[in-house]
């Protein structure tokens, strides 16, 4: 039976369920943000995998020198299809500006055995590919998430081993997860059990970890769809 | 308890030769040379006794330092004993030190028992490491802090153990300064009474020791972890915190100078999951069933034997080989592939969906297959909880079959 434990945890089976209808709705809501994609996890016939990939949005771009902080689209060409005036609610634009300024973020939605729920790890990194440290890009997050990095520097973002690719990355920690998202559905137990409830814990999660790196969510991705 | 002893008292001996770009001192002085000896490790399953009581001989124009690194230990943990010795060798600057084996930046949160069973399968002692104090490899290597850095990563671990175990981390975040401390020392010294007196209040709970409890008592373990009890000593959840490092080899190997050398990390599968432990009426959770719950695809080519346990090789095998998921990309997973597996395989059955297991080790010994996990856990586990196993297998070839 699917759905979401009551002690605020995420099934394995559920996550890719989940993490394949968020996919699909950011790709309809967020037209100018780049997509999200399932990533395999490099998979050997002989490794039981409870999940079997990632969500990946890469290639996200921040102005490091801007006031406000705007997650806008940037691929590696210079695709003009990122016209930010139609869209209603969506936080992106897109600036033009010196190479050195601008910040490319990648962010991976990772499934965590241990904890049983997503957690987020992010990656920044200018122009020329090199990759950027905590202080580098501190300024370009939220001023809250800043400033609850500097109260526990070893608690909240931290810099840990990406658990497939073998290269540093940083992570939203996870600890609290389970917490939060309880507190999130214990209004409601029935959502539990419906059958979007994975796709809503998915929804729920990023809507407040996402806000914590400058990644909104728009208000046409959290409409509820009842026969879904 | 003598294993947990015997573990906590495991090294390692290293030789340990900085980096030559960085010699600078010339010319260098001779190398230091000390002769240590080792307890011998004595286990009642598999024996793996070694002594380190002789001089080493090096070439004259190589500095080297010789230490014991405790197996439960990590290697940043040295340097203090190390740096000393090349102290006057090391151009100005600040340092940022990491170490190398054959030229593969080595990953300092892992234990570095875990390291040498893992990147030396037929153990050579002792084991040459390289260590750098400059060029911190950060683009590979996670940043490393010192000791501070040691002692943070090893208290998540903790926490996330305590999580898996118990459901949360109450026990670990409630800890006092003085309690966290305590037992930090205690890892680093090697002081395991230190460490059970402080482990004692942290209330991990214990696995049943399966082999003492008679078959018809009645199991206090739940197959799933429920949530928001904290109950001390008690056997109650069935998940358990495991390290998995796994090394496959498209070559057969009988000999372990044969087996695979690992010059990058991406030839090694980590596998950092918790195993769910069940237990069946009249028969205890092996460290085999353990293996196969994260590696359901992996067969041994010995049979099982157990005169204890009601369960027959036909039965075994009929569990063992399978396929992988069913929305897996790579493999189509027909039927021919399930109806290929076949019992009493005298020869080990092999299709590019399977592998075999032909090395497992932790701390260093083999421990056969039929053991009871809740012994192999509660006597072989690490300080912070986990149970590292280093596996090295036998794949087919990608155009096998």
């Amino acid at each position: 039976m699917s759905g979401v434990a009551g002690d605020g945890t995420l099934a394995p089976s559920d996550f890719r369920v989940a993490a394949v209808a968020f996919a699909e709705r950011w790709k309809s809501a967020v037209s100018a943000l780049p997509p999200w994609s399932w990533i395999p996890r490099p998979k050997h016939p002989w490794l039981s995998n409870e999940v079997d990939g990632y969500l990946a949005l890469e290639n996200a771009c921040l102005l490091g020198s801007s006031e406000e902080n705007r997650v806008g689209c940037c691929g590696g060409s210079e695709e003009p299809n990122c016209s930010g005036d139609d869209e209603p609610v969506d936080d992106a634009t897109l600036v033009q500006s010196s190479r050195d300024d601008v910040h490319y973020y990648d962010f991976h939605i990772i499934y965590d055995s241990s904890y049983r729920v997503p957690v987020l790890y992010f990656r920044a990194y200018c122009g020329d590919g090199r990759t950027l440290l905590l202080n580098e890009f501190e300024g370009d997050l939220p001023a809250d998430s800043s400033e609850a990095l500097v109260k526990s520097k070893w608690t909240f973002i931290t810099q840990e081993e990406h658990p497939y690719l073998n290269r540093p990355w940083y992570k939203l920690h996870p600890c609290g997860t389970s917490e939060c998202i309880k507190l999130l559905f214990q209004s409601d137990a029935l959502i539990r059990t419906t059958s979007g409830a994975a796709e809503l814990y998915l929804l729920s999660w990023f809507s407040v970890v996402g806000r914590m790196v400058g990644l909104g969510i728009p208000y046409e991705m959290m409409k509820c769809e009842n026969n879904t | 308890m003598e294993a947990r002893e015997y573990v906590w008292k495991g090294a390692i001996p290293l030789q340990i030769q900085l980096h030559e770009s960085e010699v600078t001192a010339l010319p260098p002085p001779p190398p230091l040379l000390v002769s240590h000896r080792i307890n011998p490790l004595i286990f009642f399953f598999h024996c793996f006794c070694f002594e380190f009581g002789r001089e080493t001989l090096i070439s004259p124009n190589v500095r080297a330092s010789q230490i014991l690194a405790p197996r439960i230990g990590y290697l940043p943990l040295l340097i203090p004993r190390v740096k000393p010795h090349f102290g006057g060798a090391l151009p100005p600057g600040a340092d940022t030190v990491w170490f190398d084996y054959n030229g593969l930046p080595l990953k300092w949160f892992i234990p570095t028992g875990v390291l040498f069973d893992l990147l030396c399968p037929e153990p050579k002692r002792p084991w040459n490491l390289t260590v750098h104090f400059r060029g911190y490899p950060s683009n590979i290597l996670v940043p490393c802090e010192g000791e501070d850095g040691v002692k943070w990563s090893f208290i998540n671990s903790l926490k996330e153990a305590a999580y898996i175990i118990n459901g949360n981390c109450k026990n670990v975040m409630n800890m006092s300064q003085s309690d966290q401390s305590e037992l930090w020392q205690s890892v680093m010294n090697g002081d395991l009474e230190a460490y059970q007196q402080v482990s004692l209040k942290l209330k991990f709970g214990v696995l049943e020791d399966e082999y003492i409890v008679k078959k018809n008592s009645i199991s206090l373990r739940s197959k799933e972890s429920s949530a928001d009890t904290d109950m001390a000593g008690q056997a109650k959840t069935g998940r358990i915190p495991v390290r998995l490092y796994v090394c496959g080899a498209t070559e057969d190997f009988d000999e372990l100078e044969d087996a695979p050398e690992i010059d990058n990390w991406d030839k090694i599968s980590y596998i950092n999951r918790p195993v769910e432990v069940h237990k069946e009426e009249g028969k205890y959770f092996t460290l085999g069933d353990a293996v196969k719950a994260l590696l359901p695809a992996i067969f041994t080519d010995k049979s099982f034997i157990d005169e204890d346990v009601s369960k027959t090789e036909v039965e075994d095998d009929k569990n063992a080989p399978c396929v992988s998921q069913g929305d897996n990309q790579d493999v189509s997973g027909s039927a021919e592939d399930r109806t290929e597996k076949n019992c009493e395989a005298v020869e080990p059955l092999f299709s590019s969906n399977t592998a075999e297991l032909k090395l497992l080790r932790i701390h260093g010994i083999e421990p056969q297959l039929e053991i009871p996990f809740s012994w192999v856990v509660n006597n072989l586990m690490h300080p912070e909880h986990f149970l590292h196993i280093c596996v090295f297998l036998k794949v087919a070839r990608a155009n096998h079959r």
